[in-house]
């Protein structure tokens, strides 16, 4: 559904940000895209979105590059920003002005959806919290239908049952004409819920896996002793080492998101060596 | 649902599944929620839930009825048990015989407590067919 080939972008010519990154995206998935502060994660979505455009390389959805920003294309999309941006009016007057855009908008899913955020309809956008703006944008978001989603860190702002309803609401979004992107800092919020792991790391993206793919060859655990095993990352607790390892044996740990994280962009080059694939499949 | 950190979040929810089934609470032939209403419930991606259908498919203890949905096998109580049990005898049996070694347990105490524990059961059971009966 997406195809990243090559991708050269900087906002400044002495420091690129990304450099010939590759990535391929298809529907039915939710992918979490991970990087540091700075790794470029939004500029990368703003990519994906046409709202930035290469120096070189391609960013194309369903075979068109995004850049050109043509209709058939933006009205497949949408995409959520991390900071929202309202009008003065109401949620309903909106909808009236915007949806017409979205071919597949469901005015009902919208209500819906305002119902189980907790929105008023009728309350001017502007006089709402910034917590309240977002979700108003996550509804109107998700009742567009796009083919494609992209979320900029949705869960900031969100209070603690509204990240539930957020769960819940992604959850019954995706179907297999669907893609959804989530960028986040937040994994522990949408642990459950993302099925392949994008990390974002030294201009290019180092991970490129499925949740169950990283289960499958790696081990996260705490071990009070290492020896005989493939250690491929290790932080000290009180507890003993908790690492990474090559899961030689076919057991499961749960993937730690966290660890994960911090052992792709310290030294990453035994996990990396661990999780390339062994043959070459599409 | 709390998520356990040792065992993949598919096998859970497949397990969750057969507790219904054992429990009686979703007997042969009852509809089975669908993906999304699982994937919703569970706050999880519906490619997990659909693993974890597939998997119990697999193992014949619900089926697909094409365009209606998924269906408790008729005989899907004895294929949750039978399935249980080799679990049991292979995962949770050598940890209890571990604890008994360690702690010099014999197999007549055990036998004692489980004796009393199936009294116990019976009573309760007993107990609510009596109660039902009065209503």
């Amino acid at each position: 559904m997406i195809q990243i080939t090559n991708l050269n972008f900087c906002y400044d010519s002495k420091k690129p940000l990304f450099k010939n990154l590759n990535l391929s995206l298809k529907a039915g998935h939710i992918y979490g895209l991970l990087g540091k502060n700075g790794a470029g994660k939004s500029t990368l979505l703003k990519n994906i979105a046409g709202l930035a455009f290469p120096q070189s390389g391609k960013c194309l959805i369903n075979g068109t590059e995004s850049s050109k920003r043509l209709v058939s294309t933006l009205q497949n999309l949408y995409f959520i920003a991390e900071e929202v941006y309202v009008p003065a009016l109401t949620p309903g007057q909106f909808l009236e002005r915007t949806a017409s855009f979205y071919p597949a908008f469901s005015i009902t899913d919208f209500y819906s959806y305002l119902k189980i955020l907790d929105i008023d309809p009728d309350l001017l956008m502007t006089k709402m919290s910034y917590g309240q703006q977002k979700k108003l944008i996550i509804a109107f978001g998700l009742a567009t239908n796009t083919g494609v989603l992209i979320l900029d860190e949705p869960t900031n702002g969100l209070d603690i049952p509204s990240k539930v309803q957020f769960r819940k609401l992604i959850a019954s979004v995706l179907n297999e004409e669907r893609c959804i992107i989530i960028s986040t800092h937040q994994v522990r919020d949408l642990d459950s819920l993302i099925d392949t792991i994008l990390i974002l790391d030294d201009h290019r993206i180092v991970i490129e896996n499925t949740v169950d793919e990283l289960t499958d060859k790696l081990f996260f655990g705490v071990f009070k002793d290492l020896t005989g095993m493939n250690v491929l990352y290790e932080e000290d607790t009180l507890m003993g080492k908790y690492a990474i390892v090559q899961n030689t044996a076919g057991k499961y740990g749960k993937m730690d998101l966290e660890l994960l994280f911090n052992a792709t962009t310290t030294n990453s080059s035994k996990l990396l060596n661990v999780l390339k694939p062994t043959t070459n499949h599409a | 649902m709390e998520f356990k950190d040792n065992e993949a979040i598919y096998l859970q929810i497949a397990a969750f599944v057969s507790d219904q089934i054992l429990m009686g609470k979703w007997p042969a032939g009852q509809k089975i929620p669908s993906v999304r209403d699982m994937a919703v419930e569970l706050e999880v991606n519906p490619n997990t839930v659909m693993r974890s259908y597939e998997f119990l498919q697999g193992l014949e203890i619900i089926y697909n009825k094409r365009g209606l949905g998924l269906f408790v096998a008729d005989d899907g109580f004895d294929k949750v048990k039978a399935y249980r049990k080799e679990n049991f005898v292979r995962q949770n049996l050598p940890e209890l015989f571990k604890n008994m070694y360690l702690l010099g347990i014999s197999i007549d105490e055990i036998s004692l407590q489980y004796q009393n524990f199936q009294a116990q059961q019976n009573n309760e059971l007993n107990q609510a067919s009596h109660d039902e009966n009065k209503q």
